[in-house]
């Protein structure tokens, strides 16, 4: 294989991770706060958490569209295949997103007759999360191909492993949001969240040690990948690196600390993640298709890749203008309603 | 290729981007529209400036809520219905969809926030700067999705090798031959849309006699953007039509049902349109009128559907209603505009109320006509997806039929309560209108505008905050 030819999928796919791993985290804590929606029934602490991601959710659901048009422009044969693989999940998906999404703004113009509107938002960030989880199952668990084309059937992402995986995102990103609502909010909902915040610690931590042993004992593959020689030294970091941030999550909990308690749980997921692709690259679409199998042509990917170089840093520069405008705790009656 | 899970999913498709293409077409023009607005009141200091940009700043934040959650789909639809589509042309499509979401979709969604939140927050030219960075990033992502569109429409810059597009030339995909027609038409349809609802809801309020000031101002620029966009995007249309003929012949021919090249071309203004056995039923034609417009010449001729193998033409008569719905509002709208500026100009603009009520009710009428003309083009394109590279049943992903059906089901249902629901909120803020504004009149001697108008010099005094 050629320079170019090489090169380019590597640095594609790398973008396309940041940009999962960027959703995950960022949506991560706004799903959050709508999946934990149903444990705060006083409409006065609804209002303060959905105003406390209010300002963000929209860019924060942008990772997403990147992330897929992501694998759309870099990796077109992978999501030509795993698209229509997911096609239930992927609708649920969307669907969810779409009620969830509109939550936020209807919900202020409904008042005050915006029960419906809150079911929508809890409803709908937990069946996204869920729906997500699933698909991560499901590409673990591997997709049928046949001749560059998905030859599967509608079901097939569905196993008690996807399930379990769908299970583990909804406490995920239930846990970093409640760590965003103890950072963001101030009286009994941070003091709520504070309470839910660690017997959702040990859940996720559950999660990730049963996924952790389960994809081993189930693919040869990742087995091999974990357990053979000299890997297993150059990996066993990453569970100590998760221990090490669970606890700094717990202690952020429990002392003073809430922003401590967030960056821990963002770590754990990226750490999380960083494992999953462990398992799983060369392959995008496991077991048969890798990413220099399915990229694009270097033209194209070398094109987007200009764009992105240039465009990335910029889009960071006002992401980061965007959190810090609104920084610090949400202050009572702040937006346009 | 199952031929049911292909008619399933060009319908879920045309569903869901039909729903979707309202709400940008709204947020691109009120976009810009509220930055106008903030502009003013920074630049005069004059208060009703800030109510009305605030006041449409919600109705904004309801419809591109609306927007995005309808266009997620849509990104993901490519690969769970179109997935050959996304294998074939994918190298060439999704770059210039990349270049949207980084140029434009992370621009709008965080300056939104700043725009929506901020008012506290920010300084005001902060603020004003967010809000005219959302209506950029709108506009920015038009040109690319327009682009990625007409490159379906008149492919270039390309090469297949091994059944693949392959991009050669990345100025000739982006800049392809419709594109520059296509993009101008829309974006032009967009900001005379909502110039026609802004017309709507000042001669609302005028009529109920309520947000006076608030009321004459949206009427005055409504009407100056329908004057002006109106006649525009006639001349636009045309430009557009004869670019069509050029690339895509055929689609001419089914929008002016033109069976037969055989002699100069009728214009066709009524007709049923046979496709079984070639022809014209019930038809009102117009001599030569066909061959002027669409060649600018007497005796112009073009090319005829019967040209070509049935199953390498596009469907008739969608084609060729929708195009005559397209027309017919467009040419209501220009009506519209023109005799908006001339009461405006006689100075009879607030108080002639049967303009008022004319107005009032017409404002979904601008959505109807961008989507009779989405039809038009996107059904006078088949039988391809793109051009004369990849036909459209050649395109769909191999998911079941009883799949697509059930998908079909969900969004029907939830689009039809969600966004019906958004409409109606919609409909309800506009009810309710500005924040802070006077709601009744300010006390005037005379010149009332729900009072009728005896004396000749009331309208002048009308006019005072002109």
């Amino acid at each position: 294989m050629s320079g170019a030819a090489y090169w380019l999928p590597l640095i594609a796919a790398l973008v396309i991770a940041v940009a999962v791993a960027m959703y995950v985290v960022m949506d991560g804590f706004d799903l959050g706060v709508g999946i934990l929606f149903p444990f705060f029934p006083d409409e006065g602490d609804r209002d303060q958490m959905m105003n406390s991601v209010a300002p963000f959710w929209d860019g924060n659901e942008t990772w997403l569209v990147l992330g897929g048009t992501g694998l759309f422009v870099a990796f077109p044969l992978a999501y030509s295949v795993i698209a229509p693989a997911f096609y239930v999940p992927l609708v649920t998906m969307l669907l969810a997103l779409v009620l969830r999404g509109v939550a936020f703004e209807f919900r202020w113009v409904a008042k005050p007759h915006h029960d419906k509107w809150d079911i929508a938002f809890a409803t709908g960030s937990t069946l996204a999360a869920f729906a997500q989880g699933v698909m991560v199952g499901g590409l673990l668990t591997g997709i049928h191909v046949d001749d560059g084309r998905f030859s599967g059937a509608a079901f097939d992402w569905l196993n008690p492993f996807s399930l379990m995986c769908g299970i583990g995102l909804v406490v995920g990103y239930a846990l970093i949001g409640a760590c965003w609502i103890v950072m963001k909010t101030a009286g009994g909902v941070e003091q709520g969240a504070r309470r839910y915040a660690r017997p959702l610690l040990i859940a996720l931590l559950l999660f990730i040690l049963l996924i952790g042993l389960w994809t081993p004992l189930q693919f040869e593959r990742i087995a091999q990948r974990w357990f053979s020689w000299p890997n297993w030294l150059y990996l066993s970091p990453v569970p100590l690196i998760t221990a090490a941030l669970a606890v700094a999550c717990w202690r952020g909990l429990a002392g003073k600390s809430p922003t401590l308690a967030f960056n821990s749980a963002v770590g754990l997921f990226i750490v999380s993640f960083i494992g999953l692709a462990i398992s799983t690259l060369p392959y995008l679409v496991p077991p048969s298709i890798t990413l220099w199998d399915a990229a694009a042509a270097p033209k194209s990917q070398a094109f987007i890749l200009v764009g992105i170089a240039i465009l990335l840093p910029v889009i960071f520069g006002y992401t980061v203008f965007v959190y810090h405008t609104f920084r610090g705790k949400v202050r009572p009656g702040e937006g346009y309603h | 290729m199952d031929p049911q899970a292909l008619l399933l999913s060009r319908l879920q498709f045309a569903f869901t981007i039909s729903f979707h293409i309202i709400f940008p077409a709204f947020s691109i023009g009120l976009s810009a529209f509220i930055a106008t607005l903030l502009v003013l009141w920074r630049r005069t200091g004059r208060e009703h400036y800030h109510r009305l940009a605030r006041f449409w700043t919600k109705i904004f934040a309801v419809s591109f809520a609306m927007g995005v959650v309808s266009g997620i789909p849509l990104s993901y639809e490519f690969g769970t219905n179109w997935s050959h589509f996304s294998a074939v042309v994918g190298n060439v499509i999704g770059p210039l969809i990349g270049y949207e979401v980084l140029t434009a979709f992370f621009l709008e969604a965080s300056f939104l926030g700043v725009m929506l939140f901020g008012w506290q927050r920010v300084p005001p030219w902060l603020h004003l700067t967010a809000a005219i960075l959302v209506a950029l990033g709108t506009a920015i992502s038009g040109f690319w999705i327009l682009s990625a569109n007409s490159w379906m429409h008149t492919p270039a810059g390309y090469e297949m090798q091994n059944g693949v597009a392959v991009p050669v030339d990345w100025l000739a995909v982006i800049f392809n031959p419709s594109f520059p027609y296509r993009f101008a038409h829309m974006m032009t349809a967009a900001y005379l849309t909502t110039s026609v609802v802004v017309l709507a809801t000042g001669a609302r309020y005028v009529l109920a006699g309520k947000f006076e000031q608030e009321a004459r101002t949206m009427m005055r620029m409504g009407v100056g953007m329908v004057a002006i966009l109106g006649p525009l995007q006639l001349l636009l249309g045309d430009m557009h039509g004869l670019n069509t003929l050029h690339h895509q012949p055929l689609k001419i021919a089914a929008i002016e049902a033109h069976w037969e090249d055989d002699g100069p071309a009728d214009l066709v203004l009524f007709a049923l349109p046979d496709e079984k056995n070639e022809t014209n039923r019930a038809a009102i034609t117009v001599p030569h009128l066909g061959s002027l417009i669409l060649t600018h010449r007497w005796n112009g001729r073009f090319e005829g559907l019967k040209q070509v193998p049935r199953n390498e033409r596009p469907p008739v008569t969608s084609v060729f209603f929708a195009f005559r719905l397209m027309v017919g509002i467009g040419v209501l709208l220009i009506a519209l505009g023109l005799t908006g500026a001339l009461l405006w100009w006689r100075r009879r603009l607030f108080t002639t109320r049967w303009y008022l009520r004319l107005a009032q009710p017409g404002w979904p009428i601008g959505f109807f006509a961008i989507l009779a003309g989405w039809l038009t083009t996107e059904s006078g394109r088949q039988p391809y997806i793109a051009y004369h590279i990849l036909r459209t049943d050649q395109a769909v992903s191999p998911v079941a039929a009883s799949t697509v059906a059930t998908s079909l089901a969900a969004f029907v249902l939830v689009y039809t309560v969600v966004f019906s629901i958004g409409i109606y909120y919609i409909y309800k803020l506009i009810m309710k209108g500005p924040a802070g504004a006077a709601l009744e009149p300010a006390p005037l001697p005379e010149g009332l505008p729900n009072r009728p108008l005896s004396t000749a010099d009331a309208p002048v005094k009308q006019e005072r905050d002109a």
